[in-house]
């Protein structure tokens, strides 16, 4: 059994050790949010944070987990409070929103560590996570208006 | 579990004329309210059911079944609109659902359950506020028979009926509104002086569900039995198991079972990490057929040679063998496509459950109901023992709109040879050569212009595979033509004035499954025609936009689309050094865009797209907001094929496999700034789903004509030196 804290809960799963966290998380575990769409760390629809670090997570042996913190979408925020999720709403950002779980968790790490992104810092964080519907123009809208909102207005 | 809902239905209005085939045109409005109740013969629990597409419960929720299937188009929220529209309901009420295969949710114009062809909006403009309205006036009757009022005394706001200073919620209304007569179809609509969203559009509604992983995609279904197939494809199209040792896949903890399918072999397993372990360690020896040969350097050659040639006649007017002699300039030209895979970010995916004498689907599908009648066929059930659950889809373009039912079949097929209740997970892999692709190319256009410019001579020839063929929509092709090889070429307003034309298409057999994508045969044929107006503006000596404004003279939505983006890109206007602008317009799904981007050649020859300008005429933008999203995203979705895009073949075997070799537009590629301006117009309602693709990819390669004085004329640019 593999000891997990995931959105501040613990979980014992048995796991092989060769699973990657997304399969532990999506198959074994139900939080479905982080999504399946490459299998090889090429599109970001499965990012997680691993001790508040971008990861991604179908390609992260669920062996380096343990112990350790995980957040999913599930756990970003209660009640969809987070500054990016209501920027995500305030500018109508996702289409089909598959992707969006994946951007968002990008897009969190960027704003923890840079308060006030600037476009060539959001394409240097974003730019590992595809999105079909090129939802891109307004992912960036949405990253500047949430990094104001996280300011209080100010930003 | 939801009861079905069944109703009989009148036919009250004809509408419209085809998009494609010869269709049956029909827009039903089931007409007679009944009860219904939810897990219980209460009466107090009677559900108001005023027609297909929306009921009211007692505690006020408004369940609305939308006969369109969002994959990120919008129309979740745009058709719940057009219902809250004429209803006055309380939002926060709405319980929006995906309707189950029926005939109440068929296409008002295509006659067969399909979100396709960015038809949501305009077809379902009538049908979905006659929907609210009806309800409407049978809750306002209920209420006016309670108070003994007269109906017109009544009001509607928020979900309530008032009278005077009496307020009834619509909830309340639902048992009795239920036992009112049928209406007589069609009722009276708002007019649009007093709409209080249309025109003006409402956030979406599937956003608050899209940011927190909530939302439910067909990848997501999950039962406590439910086990994972991985299935194992031939290389090659069309190839067979000749046998296969599945001795090391049994060994692997987790995994299930294996058995054969017509298109594989599968692996079943408790999880999708244990089955795609399985799959790795299975030995197959295939029988390859003859697909094997396939490669796509010796097949484009030969769509080369056949363009070369004169193909069946799309279009043609005049004799253009002798116009030439009236040319004092000939340009000739030859374009290259390849095929595209649509990509999806959500790879294919399906849950199959069966009994003796039913069968549950769940999966992300543009055509519930033909998935419907391939499972029905494959299990030798009838049709209505077959139910499909849709769930939002991650992303379409097309793929998930399959008149063969390719990935659902093999999910039954995994289903039935197992009798396992499983959930058939594609990886990337296998969405990127499942086939059913944009099919690949080549154009080859000879023009001839006069003193003045003026097209006196076109000469096009097109060779490529037909996507109708063997599909639904086959009766579409007239004399050998598939209208969507030629469409965007063959009725270009371009050679409307033209009095010597031909337009002729060769459609040669190729067995590699091809399939509409986004946009479909403008996606080529806009490029072609956009790059070769620019090429004629160049040999007349004229600015790209003043030779478009003269020969679209007499085509005032095209015109229309061009001026404003001009306009608002300031054509004229000076750029900073290393910058350059292309422009296009093209017309397609009843919607006229015209794209102006800037651009730089970076040092080692990528193309950097630094702004579009855009200008849609669709008619009456329903939802304005949706409408400059969907172009946005027709921007990018065109700015992938056009720079990395391409599906190529060797030895009959897909040479892309992930989005390392098969590569989308990143955050860093995407345009820092994109405009759309929405003309102001009284024309015909069109789609906005897919016009924003055909004009980007010319615009481009206009531009990068005017930096570098290169055409660009095979597909994709990739880099320009």
């Amino acid at each position: 059994m593999i000891k997990l804290t995931i959105n501040q809960k613990l979980y014992s799963v048995d796991a092989p050790a060769d699973m990657p966290l997304l399969w532990v998380l999506r198959d074994l575990l139900g939080l479905t949010g982080t999504k399946f769409g490459c299998g090889m760390a090429q599109c970001g629809a499965c990012t997680i944070h691993l001790n508040g670090e971008a990861v991604r997570s179908c390609v992260t042996l669920v062996g380096r987990a343990e112990g350790q913190h995980v957040v999913t979408i599930e756990g970003l925020s209660d009640n969809r409070s987070h500054p990016l999720q209501k920027a995500w709403i305030e500018e109508d950002v996702p289409q089909c929103g598959y992707c969006q779980s994946g951007q968002l968790m990008s897009a969190a790490v960027l704003l923890a560590e840079n308060a006030n992104p600037t476009d060539d810092d959001i394409d240097k964080a974003m730019s590992g996570n595809i999105c079909r519907c090129g939802t891109y123009p307004r992912i960036r809208r949405a990253i500047h208006l949430a990094a104001k909102l996280q300011s209080g207005g100010k930003g | 579990m939801m009861n079905k809902i069944t109703s009989t239905r009148r036919q009250f209005l004809k509408t419209g004329s085809l998009i494609t085939g010869g269709l049956l045109i029909s827009f039903m409005m089931p007409s007679a309210p009944r009860k219904r109740t939810l897990e219980s013969t209460d009466d107090n629990n009677a559900v108001f059911v005023p027609n297909a597409y929306l009921s009211i419960a007692p505690d006020d929720t408004i369940r609305i079944l939308i006969a369109k299937a969002e994959m990120g188009q919008g129309i979740w929220t745009t058709l719940s609109m057009l219902i809250g529209e004429e209803l006055d309901a309380d939002w926060s009420k709405f319980k929006i659902e995906h309707a189950p295969p029926g005939k109440d949710y068929i296409h008002t114009v295509f006659g067969v359950q399909i979100t396709g062809g960015s038809s949501t909006t305009w077809s379902e403009f009538d049908r979905y506020r006659q929907a609210g309205a009806l309800a409407r006036i049978m809750l306002v009757e209920a209420a006016a028979k309670r108070l003994g009022a007269m109906p017109e005394e009544c009001r509607t706001e928020n979900g309530e009926v008032i009278v005077g200073n009496k307020r009834i919620r619509y909830g309340a209304l639902a048992d009795e509104a239920s036992s009112l007569p049928a209406r007589k179809q069609p009722v009276p609509l708002r007019p649009p002086a007093l709409w209080k969203y249309i025109g003006k559009g409402i956030k979406r509604l599937d956003a608050p569900e899209k940011v927190d992983g909530s939302a439910k995609f067909g990848m997501d279904v999950q039962f406590p039995d439910l086990l994972t197939a991985v299935v194992a494809h031939p290389p090659v199209y069309g190839g067979k198991v000749k046998k296969y040792d599945d001795s090391k896949t049994r060994l692997i903890p987790g995994v299930r079972n294996v058995v054969q399918i017509p298109t594989g072999v599968a692996v079943i397993a408790d999880h999708f990490w244990a089955a795609k372990k399985g799959r790795d360690v299975l030995s197959i020896e295939w029988d390859l057929s003859d697909n094997k040969n396939i490669d796509s350097v010796t097949q484009l050659q030969e769509l080369k040679n056949l363009a070369a040639t004169k193909g069946l006649p799309a279009a043609q007017a005049g004799n253009v063998d002798t116009a030439f002699s009236k040319a004092v300039k000939i340009v000739e030209s030859e374009y290259t496509f390849p095929y595209l895979a649509h990509a999806p970010m959500e790879p294919l995916n399906v849950t199959v459950k069966l009994s003796k004498d039913s069968c549950e689907i769940w999966t992300g599908t543009q055509m519930p109901m033909a998935e419907q009648s391939a499972a029905a066929k494959i299990l030798s059930l009838k049709p209505e023992q077959v139910n499909v659950h849709t769930l939002f889809l991650g992303g379409g373009f097309g793929r998930r709109a399959n008149p063969s039912s390719d990935f659902v079949s093999e999910a039954v097929h995994v289903a039935k040879e197992s009798g396992e209740f499983i959930k058939m997970v594609w990886t990337r892999e296998d969405d990127m050569r499942g086939g059913y692709y944009r099919p690949s190319f080549v154009h080859r256009v000879r023009a001839g212009i006069d003193s003045n410019g003026r097209i006196v001579a076109w000469e096009h020839n097109l060779a490529g595979q037909s996507v109708l063929t063997g599909t639904p929509f086959e009766g579409g092709i007239a004399k050998g033509i598939d209208p969507t090889s030629v469409e965007g070429a063959s009725d270009s307003p371009y050679l409307h004035d033209v009095s010597d034309y031909y337009v002729g298409l060769h459609t040669p057999k190729i067995n590699i499954p091809v399939l509409w994508y986004r946009s479909v045969g403008h996606t080529h044929t806009a490029a072609v025609m956009e790059s070769m107006i620019d090429e004629l503006a160049h040999a007349a000596g004229k600015d790209p936009l003043t030779y478009r404004r003269e020969l679209l003279k007499n085509h005032p939505r095209h015109l229309a689309a061009l001026n404003l983006a001009a306009e608002k890109a300031g054509w004229n206007k000076p750029l900073p050094k290393g910058r350059y602008r292309g422009i296009a317009v093209h017309e397609s799904f009843l919607s006229f865009v015209s794209h102006v981007v800037e651009i730089s050649v970076e040092s080692k020859g990528q193309i950097k797209l630094h702004k579009v300008v855009s200008a849609i005429d669709c008619g009456l933008p329903v939802n304005p907001d949706g409408v400059r999203a969907q172009i946005e995203s027709g921007i990018i979705f065109g700015l992938s094929g056009a720079i990395h895009g391409k599906i190529t073949l060797s030895n009959g075997k897909v040479q892309q496999s992930n989005f390392h070799d098969y590569r989308i537009s990143r955050m860093n590629e995407a345009p820092l700034e994109i405009e759309v301006h929405v003309v102001e117009s009284t024309g015909k309602m069109g789609g906005a789903g897919e016009c924003g693709v055909p004009p980007l990819a010319p615009a481009i390669a206009n531009a990068v004509f005017a930096a570098t004085g290169k055409r660009l004329r095979n597909y994709p640019f990739a880099n320009v030196v």
